[in-house]
C-alpha cells in the first residue's frame, strides 16, 4: 500500500460534512498555519516540500507563490483552477465531490500565505452539482469561523467564491481562466505580464490546480521536509491519477510516485490489468495532450530501464521516446484500439476547443482534424501523413497559449510511434474499414522507433 | 517628462537605440524596410491589439546584456518589449521564415481568395503578405469554411469568409465608440465577427473599422463595387467637421469622390494629427460627404511607389490630370465594337491566315516573325 495523503479519509462516511471532517482531523493545518506560522513560513514550507503543480505543467508551486508581486494597497488573489477539462482527467472532480473540505482547507491556508482576501474557485460548467457541494462546504467553514472576517482571531479576512465556467476547455489555461472570471471572453492573454504581476483585474494573482491546493494541507500538517521524503527525486508527495480506458478497474488512484508503470497498470491495487484478457497496445499517461506511447516504450525507457510513474521517468527520453506526467489522465488502449481513430478524436476535440485567437491553432487544428478524418475513413493519401507532421510542427511553439502545443503533441507522437499504422490506413484502405491494425510490434521488447 | 533610458537593440545585425518600453516591432519599424516584420493584427493606435496573427514572430537570439540567454520560443515582436543589448533575428533567421511561411499558409487556408471581386484588393495586407511570404498553390484540399451572412447596416459590408480574426475592429469599437455592438461569436475556426442578434452598426466612429480591417472583411458599403482602388486618385483633403478632425483622404476619379478614408501611413495605420492623436474620422465625413465641394483639397497623397495604387497616377511625380472618360477616348478613338477586329489590327498575326481554320495548333510560323 502506498502512502495516501489526499484520499486517505475520502471514504469515511459523511466526510463531506464539516463535523465528520473536523473529527477526522480536518482544519488542523489552518490552525497551525494561522496561529504558529506566518505567510512567509508557509511559502517556505511549500518550497521545501518540492510540490509541483498538478495541473499539467508541473511547475514548482512554492516558486510560483514566491513570484507574486506585492505592491502596497493592491489586493492579491488566489484562484483555484477547477476547470478540469482535459480528456481523460477526472481527479479534481473526485476530490471535490468526495472530500470538499480538503480543498477549502487548502484554499484557506494558501490564501493566508498569499494574502488573498477574496479567493475564487473557477469550476467548469459541467460540474454543476459540485458547485453546490463546495458552496455548502464553504458555508460550513464560515459558520465555524474558518472563513469570513477575522479567521481564528488572526485579523485575516478571507472569502471564497465559486464561479462556474461555461464549458470551454480553453478556460483551464490560467490567463483565459482569468479573463473568463472577469466576465470576458475566455481568450488567453499574451504573456508577459504574467498573472503573478497582473492577473484578475490587473491585480497580482496565483492560479493553482485543485490538487495542488489540496496538497498544501498535508504539507503544513507534516512539514515540507517530511512531505518531500515521499516520492522520488523532484517528484515529491503523492499524485492523483485518473485511470481510464481498457483496464479492469478505472478510477482515481493516489500514488506516491515510486511505483512502476507496469505495476500501476497490472497490479490489483491499481488498474488491475487490461480488461477482457487483451494485451496492452498504447497508453497516454497524462491526459489527452501528452504524447502517446506504445506499450514497449511505456513500460521501459529507450535505454531499457523500467519506467516509473513520476515526472522525470515518464518524460525520460524527451518527446522522441518519452511522454509527460501531465495532469494524470492515464488512458490505456488495448490491442483492439485504432491509434488513427484515437488521434482523430483528439484532433476533433482540439479543433472544437481552440479559442480562435491566433492563426496557427485556429486554422491548423481544423486542418489536422480533416486530414485525420480522411485517413481514418480510408480516403487518405500517404502524403497526408507528412503533411500532418508539417502542420503540427508549424503549430507547436508558435501560439499564444499551450493549447496549440497540446493539439500538436498527440498528432506528432502518434505519427512518430505509429507511422506504420497510419500508412496501413492508406495502403489497406478497404481493410482498415473492417478491422483494426491490432497490436503489431508495439509491445515487442526494446523496439526503438525512428524519429522523423 | 522624465528622461527615458535608451536601450540598444540589434535587429538583423542593424543596431538602433530606442526608448525603454518600445516593442521589437516598433524598433524594427524605425529601421524600416525588410527588417520590419509584417503585422496583420497589431495596430499601434489600438491599445491591446497584437499578438494574435503570429506573422510578426521573431527569434530573440540574445535576451539582453544582463541575461544573454536566448528566448526558447519565437516571440511575437509586436508584444515583446526590447531589453538593453537584445539581439533579434527576423529575416536572418531560417526558423522565423519557416514559421512565417506556416502562418501565411494558415491565414490563407480558409481565405476565399476572391481578390478579383474584393474591394480591398490593391490595399489588402493579406495580399501583400502572401506576395511576400506565400507559396504558389495550396496543400489544403477541403472545402473552405463559409458563414451565414449578417447584415450589419447601411454603411459597412461584412464578408466573414475573408476575415482573419485580428480583433482590430473589436478594439476600435471598444476604444472609439460609446458601446461596442459587435464582437466575436463562438470560438475556434467557427468563430465569427457578428452582432448579437442582427444589429446594424451605426455608432458615430464605427466606420473606422473599415480602415483598420487588414483584409476585405469589413468594407465600405457606399463604395461597394464602384471602382478598383488603383483606378482612383487619392488626395488629401479636409473639412471643418464638428465631430472629428476632418482630415481625410479622398479617393477620386476626375471630380467625382468615390470614397473617403482616413489618412494612412506607410504601415497602413491611421496617421496622427498635429496633436499626436490618431486622426480617426467620423461616419459623416466618411459616408455622407461625397461631393468635391464638401472638401478643401490639399493635394495628391503620396503613395508608395511599390503600391499598385500609385501606378500610372504620378508619372510626372506630382500634378493631377483628368482621366480620359469615355471608352473611345481611352482607346484612341476606336469604338468598342471595333475591338472585334483585333485579329486584323494586330501586328502579331498574319492578316492572311485565319487562325481558327488552320489544321492543328498554331505554330510560330503562323504568326508574324519578330520585326527588327
Amino acid at each position: 500500500m502506498g502512502v495516501k495523503l489526499l484520499l486517505e479519509k475520502a471514504h469515511v462516511e459523511g466526510i463531506r460534512s464539516y463535523e465528520v471532517y473536523r473529527r477526522e482531523g480536518g482544519y488542523r493545518s489552518v490552525e497551525k498555519a494561522i496561529k504558529t506560522m506566518g505567510p512567509e513560513a508557509i511559502v517556505e514550507e511549500v518550497k521545501k516540500s518540492g510540490l509541483r503543480g498538478r495541473g499539467g505543467a508541473g511547475f514548482p508551486a512554492g516558486m510560483k507563490w514566491s513570484f507574486i508581486a506585492k505592491p502596497e494597497g493592491v489586493p492579491r488573489h488566489l484562484v483555484c483552477n477547477a476547470d478540469e477539462s482535459e480528456p481523460g482527467t477526472f481527479k479534481d472532480r473526485y476530490l471535490m465531490e468526495f472530500i470538499p473540505h480538503l480543498l477549502i482547507e487548502g484554499l484557506i491556508v494558501s490564501s493566508f500565505a498569499l494574502g488573498s482576501n477574496n479567493t475564487y474557485i473557477y469550476i467548469r460548467g459541467e460540474y454543476a452539482w459540485i458547485v453546490d457541494i463546495l458552496e455548502q462546504a464553504i458555508g460550513e467553514a464560515k459558520a465555524n469561523g474558518f472563513l469570513g472576517k477575522n479567521i481564528l482571531g488572526s485579523g485575516f479576512d478571507c472569502e471564497i467564491h465559486v464561479q462556474r465556467g461555461a464549458g470551454a476547455y480553453i478556460c483551464g489555461e490560467e490567463t483565459a481562466l482569468i479573463e473568463s472570471l472577469e466576465g470576458k471572453r475566455g481568450n488567453p492573454r499574451i504573456k508577459p505580464p504574467f498573472p503573478a504581476i497582473q492577473g484578475v483585474w490587473q491585480r497580482p494573482t496565483v492560479v493553482n490546480n485543485v490538487e495542488t491546493l489540496a496538497a498544501v494541507v498535508p504539507i503544513i500538517n507534516m512539514g515540507g521536509e517530511e512531505y518531500a521524503k515521499i516520492g522520488v527525486g523532484k517528484s515529491t508527495g503523492t499524485k492523483l491519477m485518473s485511470a481510464c480506458g481498457n483496464i479492469n478497474k478505472p478510477g482515481v488512484y493516489e500514488i506516491d510516485m515510486t511505483i512502476s508503470v507496469e505495476e500501476f497498470i497490472y497490479s490489483d491495487e491499481y488498474c488491475g490489468g487490461i480488461a477482457n484478457g487483451k494485451r496492452l497496445k498504447a497508453c497516454i499517461p497524462g491526459g489527452s495532450s501528452v504524447p502517446i506511447l506504445p506499450a514497449n516504450l511505456l513500460l521501459k525507457t529507450a535505454k531499457g530501464e523500467t519506467r516509473y510513474m513520476n515526472y522525470e521517468s515518464l518524460s525520460d527520453g524527451g518527446f522522441a521516446t518519452g511522454s509527460m506526467m501531465g495532469s494524470g489522465g492515464f488512458i490505456v488502449l488495448d490491442e483492439d484500439q485504432c491509434v488513427v481513430k484515437n488521434t482523430y478524436t483528439f484532433a476533433r476535440f482540439y479543433r472544437h476547443e481552440s479559442c480562435g485567437q491566433c492563426s496557427p491553432c485556429r486554422e491548423g487544428t481544423g486542418w489536422m482534424e480533416k486530414l485525420l478524418y480522411r485517413l481514418e475513413k480510408g480516403q487518405g493519401k500517404s502524403s497526408d501523413i507528412d503533411l500532418l507532421w508539417d502542420i503540427q510542427r508549424k503549430i507547436e511553439g508558435n501560439t499564444i497559449c499551450p493549447l496549440g502545443d497540446a493539439a500538436a503533441w498527440p498528432v506528432a507522437a502518434a505519427i512518430r510511434h505509429f507511422r506504420d499504422e497510419f500508412e496501413w490506413h492508406v495502403t489497406h484502405a478497404a481493410e482498415a474499414q473492417t478491422r483494426n491494425f491490432g497490436l503489431a510490434h508495439y509491445a515487442d521488447p526494446i523496439h526503438v522507433p525512428t524519429t522523423v | 517628462m522624465s528622461e527615458q533610458p535608451l536601450f540598444k537593440v540589434t535587429i538583423d545585425n542593424i543596431t538602433i537605440e530606442v526608448p525603454a518600453g518600445t516593442t521589437i516591432l516598433n524598433a524594427a519599424r524605425k529601421i524600416g524596410g525588410d527588417v520590419a516584420p509584417p503585422a496583420m493584427c497589431y495596430y499601434s493606435k489600438l491599445q491591446g491589439s497584437g499578438g494574435k496573427c503570429r506573422t510578426c514572430l521573431v527569434e530573440v537570439s540574445k535576451g539582453s546584456e544582463k541575461d544573454p540567454r536566448p528566448m526558447p520560443k519565437l516571440v511575437a515582436s509586436c508584444r515583446t518589449t526590447v531589453m538593453d543589448g537584445m539581439e533579434v533575428k527576423n529575416i536572418t533567421s531560417p526558423k522565423v521564415l519557416d514559421a512565417r511561411a506556416g502562418v501565411v499558409e494558415f491565414l490563407l487556408l480558409n481565405h476565399p481568395l476572391d481578390c478579383p471581386v474584393c474591394d480591398q484588393a490593391g490595399e489588402c495586407h493579406l495580399q501583400d503578405l502572401s506576395y511576400e511570404h506565400g507559396k504558389e498553390g495550396t496543400r489544403y484540399e477541403f472545402q473552405r469554411r463559409t458563414f451565414k451572412k449578417h447584415n450589419i447596416g447601411p454603411y459597412i459590408q461584412l464578408h466573414m469568409t475573408r476575415c482573419i480574426l485580428c480583433y482590430r475592429c473589436v478594439f476600435v469599437a471598444d476604444q472609439l465608440t460609446a458601446k461596442r455592438e459587435h464582437g466575436i461569436l463562438d470560438r475556434g475556426d467557427h468563430s465569427e465577427i457578428a452582432t448579437m442578434i442582427e444589429k446594424s452598426l451605426e455608432s458615430d466612429f464605427i466606420g473606422n473599422v473599415i480602415d483598420v480591417c487588414p483584409v476585405g472583411a469589413l468594407t465600405d458599403k457606399t463604395f461597394r463595387f464602384k471602382n478598383r482602388v488603383w483606378f482612383l486618385k487619392p488626395m488629401d483633403a479636409h473639412r471643418d467637421c464638428p465631430t472629428c478632425s476632418g482630415k481625410v483622404t479622398l479617393w477620386n476619379r476626375g471630380d467625382e469622390v468615390f470614397r473617403v478614408t482616413a489618412r494612412k501611413d506607410e504601415w497602413g495605420e491611421v496617421e496622427n494629427t498635429e496633436d499626436g492623436k490618431p486622426a480617426w474620422i467620423c461616419n459623416t465625413c466618411r459616408f455622407e460627404k461625397k461631393q468635391t465641394s464638401d472638401w478643401v483639397i490639399e493635394g495628391p497623397r503620396m503613395i508608395s511607389r511599390q503600391s499598385v495604387i500609385s501606378q500610372g497616377h504620378y508619372a510626372g511625380n506630382i500634378g493631377m490630370h483628368k482621366p480620359n472618360e469615355t471608352f473611345s477616348a481611352v482607346h484612341g478613338g476606336r469604338q468598342p465594337k471595333l475591338m472585334m477586329d483585333i485579329h486584323t489590327a494586330s501586328e502579331v498575326n498574319k492578316p492572311n491566315i485565319e487562325l481558327s481554320l488552320i489544321n492543328g495548333p498554331a505554330h510560330s510560323t503562323d504568326f508574324n516573325s519578330k520585326k527588327d
